[in-house]
């Protein structure tokens, strides 16, 4: 019905927008589900081992913040699941066997983190101390399993693994275990694993600096930024070398996607590194170009020959190079930033024991909540985007996977609309949360606490 | 038993766990969507949040679990299923956001009319979802799923007969699980209000269900006649245990009986899955792929075959410490 109608292009555009759009929101609460549980456990673990009634009060109040922020990553979690087949079912119906398991283990991990989080967050009353932090321990332990075996799909599309194709493009000889570990997920779900931890420990932090800023500087607030932001500095640095590793194997895995993230139009030695600029056929223009640079960062020698994107017919490079080269500048460009920030509370830590003096310390922290998103947001655009025309990198094309259904401009719109509204009433709930604590009034949250059990009725029932 | 039949019994193991607690949980929503404005709607929605408060989540992961074996054990069948039924499964999706959020904000909503506008979330979509799960489950039953990117028809797959009263079925079983599962916890606190309140809305719910089913047996006489044909004859005794079943839970229900009730609507419903797992085998879009026909990979299988024992010994303890902890009520609000 009406397949004639609408050109399929333009359904693939459609498609391809929801799919960035959703992930691109769920990556968000994804990331703040597997780093906030350990943040959560070290203020707890401090609480306990110290009798610091201002760590456990902060563990206690992270973790009702988490109940919010879990259900709605659960949900738009969910959403990607239907989307895989709403929107991809081509691609599910070619290898939804192949890449299928991570999804299956991601599916375990998830159970164990629904159940246990529930458990934590509903369990400050009753259970004993440690054995309420122990239950906040597989939480923990959850998000990394899930994260990694998410990741471990994504990889496989970008290094897929474990089968043969038949002459009708269907696979055969599927080895499952192959798939979950094919040759990107090494670095890939580590990246992203630390990510997760980054983007939390900022955007945590960076709520307490904007605390501090407004004059409210006693303990709570101090310890509120210090916890996270120590978690976060401390798996920057180690964040930049696993991407760097990860920058590298790409230029040789996945060369095309790396030649558009560089700009590299021909495939050369001695290649000049491009910082910003906008890519075009005759090289970039109006960038910071340091010769040779490109070359060494992907050989450590300048005459490492670099693949360009003429290797490859032109309708198999990516499309959008200066969006793709502007957001790898991006991300690598905050992540050093980010380093730089840690430096400087590293620095006077070690001095005088205390966060830097000065208010543009505070500031500073204050941003990178948001920085750290930007350049996640970032490095999914580069992983994405980069890899098209391909949904599984030199196999199928997005293109071919996509749902002949009609309407996909129509739900486009409608998780527009929906999402906008969902983002907006988290951040406002959270907000109405965070000033009923400064009142020092209490919230019911989601998993728990309970309310106490409704009143039985008065008189005579 | 070949490992796609014991892959496509671990799939419908989901299904029964998604139906009974997701049921019963979209089925709590309904009750807050028709306890009305006043004093006691107020807690008949307190007892509700209570009562699911720390474990829909947990509940709603047996639709994740569900999807994920079927895509990566039945690809054909997931493809086929997902791109024909496009709009309800839209709507399904639309109506899962809506009710989880709506479930987190509506308790910490900064003003009153923010919080209506998330409870009004919460109840109309526990309501509409599990109904276009159902018209996506009858669309399947009575063979309106063709194999194929979108091949059936996008609006006739699912408006039709079968997949209305599906529909219907989907949203009163809810209603009657949660009805029952909400007397005792009602009891739990001696709310004895609320306790006879759910009662009467068991009894009535259990009544409208019973005869969606009833009429379900002409209806799928006409509309999906494979089905009807195995409901009749491999699954008929299964369908008779669901009968007797609620049948028992009808008479304790009636007698205010404090205990057995669960256990026997559960079963009631359990049975007329299975019943109807048994009528639609062996196919999963029935009368055009089979399940081993639609199987993938047979490494894959037995991949997910270990996955699945894995989660038993591992998810389902867990979920057995959970609802133990909530039964017992250790898990509540903390003394300020």
């Amino acid at each position: 019905v009406g397949l004639d109608v609408f050109p399929l292009a333009a359904d693939l555009g459609a498609a391809r927008s929801q799919m960035a759009f959703t992930l691109g929101f769920h990556i968000v609460l994804a990331c703040i589900g597997v780093g906030f549980p350990a943040i959560i456990l070290v203020a707890n673990y401090l609480g306990l081992k110290r009798d610091d009634a201002v760590a456990l009060e902060l563990a206690r109040r992270w973790s009702k913040v988490a109940a919010v922020t879990f259900v709605v990553g659960a949900i738009t979690g969910t959403v990607l699941s239907f989307e895989m087949g709403l929107l991809w079912p081509e691609f599910m119906r070619r290898f939804g066997d192949v890449f299928g398991l991570p999804f299956a283990l991601e599916g375990i991990f998830f159970f164990t983190e629904a159940i246990f989080i529930a458990i934590y967050i509903y369990g400050w009353k009753h259970l004993s101390p440690w054995a309420h932090f122990w239950t906040g321990v597989p939480v923990a332990l959850a998000g990394l399993g899930g994260a990694w075996s998410v990741v471990a799909a994504n990889a496989w599309m970008n290094q897929p693994d474990g089968f043969k194709l038949a002459s009708d493009g269907t696979a055969t000889d599927v080895n499952a275990l192959d798939a979950f570990f094919n040759g990107a997920v090494a670095y890939e779900a580590p990246h992203m694993i630390l990510a997760a931890y980054l983007v939390t420990g900022f955007l945590v932090a960076s709520v307490y600096a904007v605390g501090m800023l407004r004059g409210r500087r006693d303990r709570h607030h101090r310890l509120g930024l210090l916890i996270p932001l120590t978690f976060a500095v401390i798996v920057t640095p180690i964040q930049f070398i696993v991407g760097d590793t990860a920058a590298r194997s790409i230029a040789k895995d996945q060369p095309v996607k790396f030649a558009a993230m560089e700009c590299v139009q021909e495939t050369d030695t001695h290649v000049t590194e491009y910082i910003g600029g906008i890519c075009t056929s005759d090289g970039v223009k109006g960038g910071i170009g340091i010769p040779g640079l490109d070359s060494w960062l992907v050989g450590f020698s300048t005459d490492t020959e670099v693949t360009g994107l003429d290797s490859v017919p032109p309708e198999d490079r990516p499309p959008a190079n200066t969006l793709l080269h502007l957001a790898f500048d991006a991300m690598v460009g905050i992540c050093t930033a980010l380093i730089a920030l840690g430096l400087w509370l590293g620095i006077a830590w070690w001095r005088r024991r205390d966060i830097p003096k000065t208010p543009w310390f505070l500031r500073a922290t204050a941003v990178s909540g948001v920085a750290a998103i930007v350049a996640l947001e970032c490095g999914w655009i580069v992983t994405e985007v980069g890899r098209q025309p391909w949904i599984v990198y030199e196999v199928m094309r997005t293109e071919d996977a996509v749902t002949q259904a009609d309407g996909v401009w129509v739900s486009l719109g409608a998780v527009i609309v929906l999402y906008t509204a969902l983002g907006i009433a988290t951040v406002l709930v959270l907000r109405a949360m965070t000033r009923r604590w400064r009142e020092a009034d209490d919230v019911d949250v989601p998993y728990g606490p309970r309310p106490a059990a409704p009143e039985p009725p008065q008189g005579p029932a | 038993l070949s490992s796609a039949d014991a892959v496509a019994a671990v799939l419908w193991v989901g299904v029964t766990f998604y139906a009974v607690f997701g049921g019963a949980d979209f089925g709590s929503g309904f009750w807050a969507l028709v306890a009305g404005r006043g004093e006691r709607g107020r807690r008949v929605r307190a007892l509700v949040d209570w009562a699911i408060g720390p474990v829909w989540e947990a509940n709603h992961v047996w639709l994740i679990f569900m999807l994920v074996i079927l895509w990566t054990a039945f690809p054909e069948a997931f493809s086929s299923v997902m791109s024909t039924l496009f709009i309800p499964l839209c709507l399904a999706a639309l109506g899962i956001v809506l009710r989880g959020a709506g479930f987190a904000f509506h308790r910490v909503a900064a003003r009153s009319s923010g919080r209506r506008v998330a409870e009004a979330a919460f109840a109309i979509s526990s309501v509409l979802t599990p109904f276009f799960m159902g018209t996506v489950v009858g669309a399947v039953a009575s063979g309106r799923v063709p194999i194929g990117n979108a091949q059936g028809d996008p609006v006739t797959s699912w408006l039709n007969p079968a997949s209305l009263l599906l529909g219907a079925l989907f949203v009163a079983a809810g209603a009657y699980l949660a009805a029952v599962f909400l007397v005792s916890d009602a009891r739990r606190f001696g709310d004895s209000e609320l306790v006879a309140y759910f009662t009467t809305r068991s009894l009535a719910a259990a009544v409208v269900a019973g005869a969606l089913a009833v009429a379900g047996i002409f209806v799928l006489r006409d509309d999906a006649r494979f089905i009807y044909d195995g409901l009749t004859s491999e699954g008929l005794p299964l369908v008779l245990i669901s009968l007797v079943c609620g049948l028992g839970a009808l008479v304790l229900l009636w007698r205010r009986a404090a205990r057995g009730v669960r256990p026997l609507a559960v079963a009631a419903v359990v049975a007329v899955i299975w019943g109807w797992g048994a009528a639609q085998y062996p196919y999963l879009l029935p009368e055009t792929l089979t399940v081993e026909d639609g199987a993938g990979a047979s490494a894959t299988l037995t991949a997910v075959l270990v996955v699945f024992g894995i989660a038993v010994v591992v998810v389902l303890p867990a979920l057995a410490l959970l609802f133990t902890l909530d039964q017992r009520s250790l898990l509540e609000e903390e003394a300020e």
